[in-house]
Protein backbone atom coordinates (compact mmCIF):
# COMPACT_ATOMS: atom_id res chain seq x y z
CA UNK A 1 0.00 0.00 0.00
CA UNK A 2 1.36 3.40 -0.90
CA UNK A 3 1.73 6.05 1.76
CA UNK A 4 -1.11 8.53 2.33
CA UNK A 5 -0.48 12.00 0.98
CA UNK A 6 -0.70 15.30 2.76
CA UNK A 7 -0.90 18.75 1.26
CA UNK A 8 -0.32 22.14 2.86
CA UNK A 9 -0.78 25.74 1.85
CA UNK A 10 -0.19 29.19 3.26
CA UNK A 11 -2.84 31.71 2.21
CA UNK A 12 -3.28 35.00 4.10
CA UNK A 13 -0.94 34.08 6.93
CA UNK A 14 2.67 34.79 7.83
CA UNK A 15 4.15 31.32 7.22
CA UNK A 16 4.57 30.98 10.97
CA UNK A 17 2.34 27.91 11.03
CA UNK A 18 4.54 26.25 8.41
CA UNK A 19 7.54 27.12 10.57
CA UNK A 20 5.77 25.39 13.42
CA UNK A 21 5.26 22.30 11.22
CA UNK A 22 9.03 22.24 10.67
CA UNK A 23 9.44 22.72 14.40
CA UNK A 24 8.49 19.08 14.97
CA UNK A 25 12.27 18.66 14.58
CA UNK A 26 13.51 15.10 14.11
CA UNK A 27 9.95 13.80 14.19
CA UNK A 28 9.83 15.00 10.60
CA UNK A 29 11.73 11.78 9.81
CA UNK A 30 8.86 9.76 11.31
CA UNK A 31 6.44 11.90 9.36
CA UNK A 32 8.20 11.15 6.09
CA UNK A 33 7.85 7.45 6.96
CA UNK A 34 4.12 7.95 7.47
CA UNK A 35 3.24 10.22 4.57
CA UNK A 36 4.21 11.64 1.26
CA UNK A 37 3.99 15.41 0.81
CA UNK A 38 1.93 16.48 -2.18
CA UNK A 39 1.11 20.09 -3.09
CA UNK A 40 2.88 22.18 -0.47
CA UNK A 41 5.44 24.96 -0.13
CA UNK A 42 7.66 22.23 1.34
CA UNK A 43 7.75 20.31 -1.98
CA UNK A 44 7.06 23.36 -4.15
CA UNK A 45 4.49 21.29 -6.09
CA UNK A 46 2.03 23.81 -7.53
CA UNK A 47 -0.74 21.33 -8.39
CA UNK A 48 -2.17 18.24 -6.73
CA UNK A 49 -0.77 14.98 -8.10
CA UNK A 50 -3.42 12.79 -6.47
CA UNK A 51 -5.94 12.44 -3.72
CA UNK A 52 -4.66 13.55 -0.30
CA UNK A 53 -5.63 12.20 3.10
CA UNK A 54 -5.02 15.46 4.95
CA UNK A 55 -4.82 19.09 3.90
CA UNK A 56 -3.37 21.66 6.26
CA UNK A 57 -4.52 25.22 5.67
CA UNK A 58 -2.62 28.17 7.07
CA UNK A 59 -4.14 31.62 6.67
CA UNK A 60 -7.52 32.98 5.68
CA UNK A 61 -9.01 34.15 2.38
CA UNK A 62 -7.96 37.68 1.49
CA UNK A 63 -8.22 37.44 -2.29
CA UNK A 64 -9.82 35.40 -5.07
CA UNK A 65 -6.75 33.21 -5.47
CA UNK A 66 -6.98 32.17 -1.81
CA UNK A 67 -10.61 31.19 -2.36
CA UNK A 68 -9.73 29.04 -5.38
CA UNK A 69 -6.83 27.42 -3.52
CA UNK A 70 -9.07 26.59 -0.59
CA UNK A 71 -11.74 25.12 -2.86
CA UNK A 72 -9.10 22.98 -4.58
CA UNK A 73 -7.91 21.72 -1.22
CA UNK A 74 -11.49 20.80 -0.30
CA UNK A 75 -11.89 18.91 -3.59
CA UNK A 76 -8.61 17.02 -3.26
CA UNK A 77 -8.32 16.29 0.48
CA UNK A 78 -10.32 13.87 2.60
CA UNK A 79 -9.77 15.88 5.77
CA UNK A 80 -9.14 19.61 5.94
CA UNK A 81 -7.53 21.15 9.02
CA UNK A 82 -7.57 24.90 9.62
CA UNK A 83 -4.16 25.45 11.22
CA UNK A 84 -3.63 28.57 13.29
CA UNK A 85 -5.57 31.67 14.24
CA UNK A 86 -5.64 33.26 10.77
CA UNK A 87 -7.27 30.20 9.18
CA UNK A 88 -9.81 29.96 12.01
CA UNK A 89 -10.71 33.57 12.82
CA UNK A 90 -8.91 35.72 10.27
CA UNK A 91 -6.87 37.11 13.16
CA UNK A 92 -4.40 39.95 12.41
CA UNK A 93 -5.37 40.26 8.71
CA UNK A 94 -9.02 40.51 9.81
CA UNK A 95 -8.23 43.76 11.61
CA UNK A 96 -9.03 45.36 8.26
CA UNK A 97 -12.57 43.96 8.29
CA UNK A 98 -13.88 47.16 9.85
CA UNK A 99 -12.12 49.45 7.43
CA UNK A 100 -13.58 50.11 3.97
CA UNK A 101 -11.38 48.63 1.23
CA UNK A 102 -10.79 52.01 -0.40
CA UNK A 103 -9.40 53.34 2.88
CA UNK A 104 -7.04 50.35 3.11
CA UNK A 105 -5.80 51.02 -0.44
CA UNK A 106 -5.36 54.71 0.24
CA UNK A 107 -3.31 54.00 3.33
CA UNK A 108 -1.21 51.32 1.65
CA UNK A 109 -0.55 53.06 -1.68
CA UNK A 110 -1.20 56.78 -1.27
CA UNK A 111 -1.29 58.19 2.25
CA UNK A 112 0.89 55.91 4.39
CA UNK A 113 3.82 57.73 6.02
CA UNK A 114 6.46 55.73 4.13
CA UNK A 115 4.71 55.55 0.73
CA UNK A 116 6.59 56.74 -2.35
CA UNK A 117 4.16 56.66 -5.26
CA UNK A 118 4.54 59.79 -7.44
CA UNK A 119 2.06 58.54 -10.07
CA UNK A 120 -0.57 57.93 -7.38
CA UNK A 121 -1.40 54.53 -8.87
CA UNK A 122 -3.25 51.84 -6.99
CA UNK A 123 -2.21 48.49 -8.53
CA UNK A 124 -5.05 46.84 -10.46
CA UNK A 125 -3.29 44.57 -12.95
CA UNK A 126 -5.37 41.50 -13.88
CA UNK A 127 -2.31 39.38 -12.95
CA UNK A 128 -2.65 40.47 -9.33
CA UNK A 129 -5.17 38.48 -7.31
CA UNK A 130 -8.35 40.45 -6.70
CA UNK A 131 -8.55 41.49 -3.06
CA UNK A 132 -11.80 40.66 -1.26
CA UNK A 133 -13.98 43.17 0.58
CA UNK A 134 -12.91 41.60 3.87
CA UNK A 135 -11.01 38.65 5.29
CA UNK A 136 -12.97 35.40 5.26
CA UNK A 137 -12.07 32.72 7.83
CA UNK A 138 -11.71 29.35 6.07
CA UNK A 139 -14.92 27.81 7.37
CA UNK A 140 -16.93 30.64 5.82
CA UNK A 141 -15.71 29.43 2.42
CA UNK A 142 -15.54 25.61 2.59
CA UNK A 143 -16.30 22.94 5.17
CA UNK A 144 -13.42 22.54 7.62
CA UNK A 145 -13.14 19.26 9.51
CA UNK A 146 -10.74 20.20 12.32
CA UNK A 147 -9.40 23.38 13.88
CA UNK A 148 -5.95 23.66 15.39
CA UNK A 149 -5.78 27.05 17.13
CA UNK A 150 -2.65 28.95 18.09
CA UNK A 151 -0.48 31.69 16.68
CA UNK A 152 1.09 29.39 15.68
CA UNK A 153 -0.12 26.07 17.10
CA UNK A 154 2.76 24.36 18.88
CA UNK A 155 4.73 21.71 17.05
CA UNK A 156 3.44 19.23 19.63
CA UNK A 157 -0.16 20.08 18.80
CA UNK A 158 0.52 19.77 15.07
CA UNK A 159 2.27 16.46 15.63
CA UNK A 160 -0.56 15.13 17.81
CA UNK A 161 -3.13 16.14 15.20
CA UNK A 162 -1.23 14.73 12.24
CA UNK A 163 -0.41 11.38 13.82
CA UNK A 164 -4.01 10.97 15.01
CA UNK A 165 -5.49 11.81 11.62
CA UNK A 166 -3.03 9.70 9.66
CA UNK A 167 -3.44 6.64 11.85
CA UNK A 168 -7.22 6.91 12.11
CA UNK A 169 -7.21 7.71 15.84
CA UNK A 170 -9.62 10.24 17.37
CA UNK A 171 -8.07 13.71 17.55
CA UNK A 172 -7.66 14.58 21.21
CA UNK A 173 -5.73 17.68 22.16
CA UNK A 174 -4.46 17.99 25.72
CA UNK A 175 -5.14 21.15 27.77
CA UNK A 176 -1.76 22.62 26.93
CA UNK A 177 -2.20 22.04 23.20
CA UNK A 178 -5.18 24.38 22.86
CA UNK A 179 -3.79 27.92 22.90
CA UNK A 180 -4.91 31.03 21.10
CA UNK A 181 -1.56 32.81 21.20
CA UNK B 1 -25.84 32.33 62.77
CA UNK B 2 -27.62 31.69 59.51
CA UNK B 3 -29.41 28.40 59.05
CA UNK B 4 -27.75 25.47 57.31
CA UNK B 5 -29.28 24.47 54.01
CA UNK B 6 -28.80 21.07 52.43
CA UNK B 7 -29.14 20.69 48.68
CA UNK B 8 -27.74 18.49 45.91
CA UNK B 9 -25.18 19.29 43.20
CA UNK B 10 -24.67 16.61 40.57
CA UNK B 11 -26.06 13.98 42.88
CA UNK B 12 -23.84 14.92 45.84
CA UNK B 13 -25.35 16.39 49.02
CA UNK B 14 -23.87 19.80 49.85
CA UNK B 15 -24.44 22.10 52.80
CA UNK B 16 -24.48 25.85 52.58
CA UNK B 17 -25.54 28.82 54.67
CA UNK B 18 -28.88 30.54 54.17
CA UNK B 19 -28.54 33.52 51.85
CA UNK B 20 -25.68 32.04 49.86
CA UNK B 21 -25.95 31.76 46.11
CA UNK B 22 -25.49 28.40 44.39
CA UNK B 23 -22.14 29.63 43.09
CA UNK B 24 -20.85 30.52 46.58
CA UNK B 25 -22.12 27.38 48.27
CA UNK B 26 -20.74 25.19 45.48
CA UNK B 27 -17.36 26.92 45.69
CA UNK B 28 -17.20 26.38 49.47
CA UNK B 29 -17.87 22.71 48.78
CA UNK B 30 -15.03 22.56 46.23
CA UNK B 31 -17.27 22.53 43.16
CA UNK B 32 -16.19 25.00 40.51
CA UNK B 33 -18.96 26.63 38.50
CA UNK B 34 -17.62 28.75 35.62
CA UNK B 35 -18.23 32.49 35.96
CA UNK B 36 -17.21 35.72 34.28
CA UNK B 37 -19.28 38.58 35.65
CA UNK B 38 -19.34 37.19 39.20
CA UNK B 39 -16.50 38.11 41.56
CA UNK B 40 -16.32 37.49 45.31
CA UNK B 41 -15.89 41.11 46.31
CA UNK B 42 -18.70 42.40 44.05
CA UNK B 43 -22.46 42.17 44.28
CA UNK B 44 -24.00 39.56 41.94
CA UNK B 45 -24.92 40.87 38.51
CA UNK B 46 -26.08 37.91 36.41
CA UNK B 47 -25.17 39.17 32.96
CA UNK B 48 -22.78 36.69 31.34
CA UNK B 49 -24.76 33.47 31.93
CA UNK B 50 -21.71 31.17 31.84
CA UNK B 51 -22.59 30.09 35.39
CA UNK B 52 -25.80 28.52 34.09
CA UNK B 53 -26.88 25.41 35.99
CA UNK B 54 -30.14 23.48 35.99
CA UNK B 55 -32.12 24.09 39.16
CA UNK B 56 -34.80 21.44 39.47
CA UNK B 57 -34.49 21.04 35.72
CA UNK B 58 -34.59 24.71 34.70
CA UNK B 59 -31.66 26.85 33.53
CA UNK B 60 -30.73 29.49 36.12
CA UNK B 61 -27.67 31.63 36.84
CA UNK B 62 -25.81 30.14 39.80
CA UNK B 63 -24.29 33.50 40.75
CA UNK B 64 -27.67 35.08 41.52
CA UNK B 65 -29.81 32.12 42.58
CA UNK B 66 -30.10 31.56 46.35
CA UNK B 67 -29.81 28.03 47.65
CA UNK B 68 -32.87 26.37 49.15
CA UNK B 69 -33.53 23.19 51.10
CA UNK B 70 -33.63 20.02 48.93
CA UNK B 71 -32.91 21.95 45.74
CA UNK B 72 -31.46 19.77 42.97
CA UNK B 73 -28.68 21.45 40.98
CA UNK B 74 -27.13 20.02 37.84
CA UNK B 75 -23.80 21.55 36.81
CA UNK B 76 -21.47 18.87 35.49
CA UNK B 77 -23.51 17.43 32.62
CA UNK B 78 -23.24 17.49 28.85
CA UNK B 79 -26.47 19.48 28.61
CA UNK B 80 -25.16 22.26 30.89
CA UNK B 81 -21.71 22.20 29.29
CA UNK B 82 -23.34 22.71 25.87
CA UNK B 83 -25.13 25.84 27.12
CA UNK B 84 -21.92 27.23 28.61
CA UNK B 85 -19.90 26.45 25.50
CA UNK B 86 -22.41 28.28 23.31
CA UNK B 87 -22.22 31.33 25.58
CA UNK B 88 -18.42 31.33 25.48
CA UNK B 89 -18.54 30.97 21.68
CA UNK B 90 -20.92 33.93 21.45
CA UNK B 91 -18.69 36.10 23.65
CA UNK B 92 -15.82 35.44 21.25
CA UNK B 93 -17.67 36.13 17.99
CA UNK B 94 -19.43 39.23 19.36
CA UNK B 95 -16.12 40.97 19.94
CA UNK B 96 -12.75 41.08 18.23
CA UNK B 97 -10.37 38.91 20.21
CA UNK B 98 -6.82 38.99 18.90
CA UNK B 99 -5.33 36.83 21.62
CA UNK B 100 -1.92 36.63 19.97
CA UNK B 101 -1.11 40.21 20.90
CA UNK B 102 -3.48 40.75 23.82
CA UNK B 103 -1.75 41.91 27.00
CA UNK B 104 -4.02 39.65 29.04
CA UNK B 105 -3.48 36.48 27.05
CA UNK B 106 -2.60 33.64 29.40
CA UNK B 107 -4.28 35.40 32.32
CA UNK B 108 -7.63 36.09 30.64
CA UNK B 109 -10.68 34.47 32.21
CA UNK B 110 -12.65 34.29 28.95
CA UNK B 111 -9.77 32.64 27.12
CA UNK B 112 -9.18 30.33 30.09
CA UNK B 113 -12.80 29.21 30.02
CA UNK B 114 -12.55 28.46 26.31
CA UNK B 115 -9.43 26.38 27.05
CA UNK B 116 -11.17 24.59 29.90
CA UNK B 117 -14.02 23.67 27.58
CA UNK B 118 -11.55 22.52 24.90
CA UNK B 119 -12.91 24.96 22.31
CA UNK B 120 -10.75 24.91 19.19
CA UNK B 121 -13.01 27.31 17.27
CA UNK B 122 -16.35 28.99 17.99
CA UNK B 123 -19.28 27.43 16.20
CA UNK B 124 -20.85 30.77 15.23
CA UNK B 125 -19.61 33.11 12.49
CA UNK B 126 -17.51 36.09 13.55
CA UNK B 127 -19.35 39.40 13.61
CA UNK B 128 -16.28 41.66 13.33
CA UNK B 129 -18.00 44.56 15.11
CA UNK B 130 -16.56 48.05 14.93
CA UNK B 131 -15.48 49.14 18.41
CA UNK B 132 -13.59 52.20 19.59
CA UNK B 133 -10.39 52.17 21.62
CA UNK B 134 -9.83 54.89 24.24
CA UNK B 135 -6.11 55.66 24.48
CA UNK B 136 -6.60 59.15 25.96
CA UNK B 137 -5.30 58.35 29.44
CA UNK B 138 -1.50 58.25 29.86
CA UNK B 139 -1.53 55.11 32.00
CA UNK B 140 -4.68 53.14 31.20
CA UNK B 141 -6.60 52.26 28.06
CA UNK B 142 -9.97 50.78 27.15
CA UNK B 143 -9.98 48.23 24.33
CA UNK B 144 -13.66 47.70 23.59
CA UNK B 145 -12.86 44.93 21.09
CA UNK B 146 -12.29 42.73 24.13
CA UNK B 147 -15.04 43.97 26.44
CA UNK B 148 -17.63 41.34 27.35
CA UNK B 149 -19.97 43.80 29.12
CA UNK B 150 -19.65 42.00 32.44
CA UNK B 151 -19.92 45.22 34.48
CA UNK B 152 -17.20 44.20 36.90
CA UNK B 153 -15.53 47.58 36.33
CA UNK B 154 -18.84 49.39 36.77
CA UNK B 155 -19.46 47.72 40.13
CA UNK B 156 -15.85 47.88 41.32
CA UNK B 157 -15.48 51.58 40.52
CA UNK B 158 -18.74 52.35 42.29
CA UNK B 159 -18.48 50.02 45.29
CA UNK B 160 -14.76 49.45 45.86
CA UNK B 161 -13.12 52.61 44.49
CA UNK B 162 -16.18 54.76 45.33
CA UNK B 163 -15.89 56.73 42.11
CA UNK B 164 -18.37 55.47 39.49
CA UNK B 165 -16.03 55.97 36.53
CA UNK B 166 -17.72 53.41 34.26
CA UNK B 167 -21.21 52.93 32.92
CA UNK B 168 -22.86 51.33 29.91
CA UNK B 169 -24.37 53.27 27.05
CA UNK B 170 -26.48 51.98 24.14
CA UNK B 171 -28.60 48.88 23.83
CA UNK B 172 -28.43 45.46 22.24
CA UNK B 173 -25.53 45.10 19.84
CA UNK B 174 -24.68 48.80 20.35
CA UNK B 175 -24.19 48.45 24.09
CA UNK B 176 -20.70 49.45 25.13
CA UNK B 177 -18.69 50.39 28.16
CA UNK B 178 -18.31 54.14 28.62
CA UNK B 179 -16.86 56.50 31.20
CA UNK B 180 -18.62 58.89 33.47
CA UNK B 181 -17.40 62.03 31.75
CA UNK B 182 -17.68 63.69 28.34
CA UNK B 183 -16.47 60.42 26.82
CA UNK B 184 -12.73 60.06 27.37
CA UNK B 185 -10.99 58.13 30.11
CA UNK B 186 -8.49 60.94 30.71
CA UNK B 187 -11.33 63.26 31.76
CA UNK B 188 -12.35 61.01 34.66
CA UNK B 189 -10.95 60.72 38.16
CA UNK B 190 -9.73 57.17 37.51
CA UNK B 191 -6.41 56.24 39.04
CA UNK B 192 -3.98 53.63 37.79
CA UNK B 193 -4.24 51.77 41.11
CA UNK B 194 -8.06 51.50 40.98
CA UNK B 195 -9.59 48.08 41.61
CA UNK B 196 -11.83 48.62 38.59
CA UNK B 197 -8.88 48.04 36.26
CA UNK B 198 -7.43 44.85 37.70
CA UNK B 199 -10.86 43.33 38.15
CA UNK B 200 -11.62 43.24 34.41
CA UNK B 201 -11.71 39.50 33.55
CA UNK B 202 -10.42 40.14 30.03
CA UNK B 203 -8.03 42.57 28.36
CA UNK B 204 -10.50 45.43 27.96
CA UNK B 205 -8.98 47.58 30.73
CA UNK B 206 -5.22 47.62 30.59
CA UNK B 207 -2.45 49.44 32.40
CA UNK B 208 -0.14 50.72 29.70
CA UNK B 209 3.08 50.05 31.56
CA UNK B 210 4.44 46.62 32.41
CA UNK B 211 2.62 44.57 29.78
CA UNK B 212 4.00 41.22 28.59
CA UNK B 213 6.26 41.00 31.66
CA UNK B 214 5.40 37.37 32.40
CA UNK B 215 6.80 34.96 29.82
CA UNK B 216 4.76 32.38 27.97
CA UNK B 217 4.60 29.25 30.07
CA UNK B 218 4.46 31.09 33.41
CA UNK B 219 1.11 32.80 33.09
CA UNK B 220 -1.89 31.96 35.21
CA UNK B 221 -3.68 29.54 32.90
CA UNK B 222 -0.78 28.19 30.83
CA UNK B 223 -0.75 24.78 32.50
CA UNK B 224 -3.87 24.39 34.63
CA UNK B 225 -7.49 25.09 33.76
CA UNK B 226 -9.34 27.94 35.42
CA UNK B 227 -11.14 26.67 38.53
CA UNK B 228 -8.44 24.11 39.37
CA UNK B 229 -7.70 25.90 42.66
CA UNK B 230 -11.31 25.50 43.78
CA UNK B 231 -11.43 21.87 42.70
CA UNK B 232 -8.13 21.11 44.44
CA UNK B 233 -9.55 22.43 47.69
CA UNK B 234 -12.21 19.72 47.46
CA UNK B 235 -9.74 16.97 46.61
CA UNK B 236 -7.54 17.93 49.55
CA UNK B 237 -10.37 17.53 52.02
S1 LIG C 1 -9.41 39.54 26.18
FE1 LIG C 1 -8.92 37.37 26.43
S2 LIG C 1 -10.03 36.35 24.78
FE2 LIG C 1 -9.95 38.53 24.28
S3 LIG C 1 -8.12 38.81 23.03
FE3 LIG C 1 -7.47 39.14 25.15
S4 LIG C 1 -6.76 37.13 25.84
FE4 LIG C 1 -7.97 36.78 24.00
S1 LIG D 1 -14.26 46.71 30.58
FE1 LIG D 1 -13.81 44.69 31.46
S2 LIG D 1 -14.78 44.75 33.48
FE2 LIG D 1 -15.66 46.42 32.30
S3 LIG D 1 -17.52 45.57 31.39
FE3 LIG D 1 -15.88 45.33 29.89
S4 LIG D 1 -15.06 43.29 30.26
FE4 LIG D 1 -16.25 43.84 32.06
S1 LIG E 1 -21.28 34.58 36.52
FE1 LIG E 1 -23.39 34.27 36.71
S2 LIG E 1 -24.23 35.39 35.09
FE2 LIG E 1 -22.09 35.86 34.99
Amino acid sequence: MSKPKIATTSMCGCFGCHMSILDIDERILDLVELVEFDKSPITDLKEFTGRCAVGLIEGSCANDENVRTLQKFRENCDVLVAVGGCAITGDIPAMRNNIPLQECFNEAYLDGPTVYNPDKLIPSDPEIPLILDRIYPCDEVVKIDYFLPGCPPSADAIWAALTALLTGQPLELSYEMIKYD
Amino acid sequence: MSETITFTIDGVKVQGAGGQTILQAAQDAGVYIPRLCAKEELSPFGSCRVCTVLVDGRPQTACTYPIAEDMIVESDSEQVAAIRRDIIDMLFVEGNHYCMFCETSGDCELQALAYRFGITAPKFPYMFPKREIDMSHPEIFIDRDRCILCARCVRASRDLDEKAVFQFVGRGPDKRIAVNAESRLVDTNIDVTDEAISICPVGALIRKKGSYAVPYGQRKYDHEPIGSDIEKARKAE
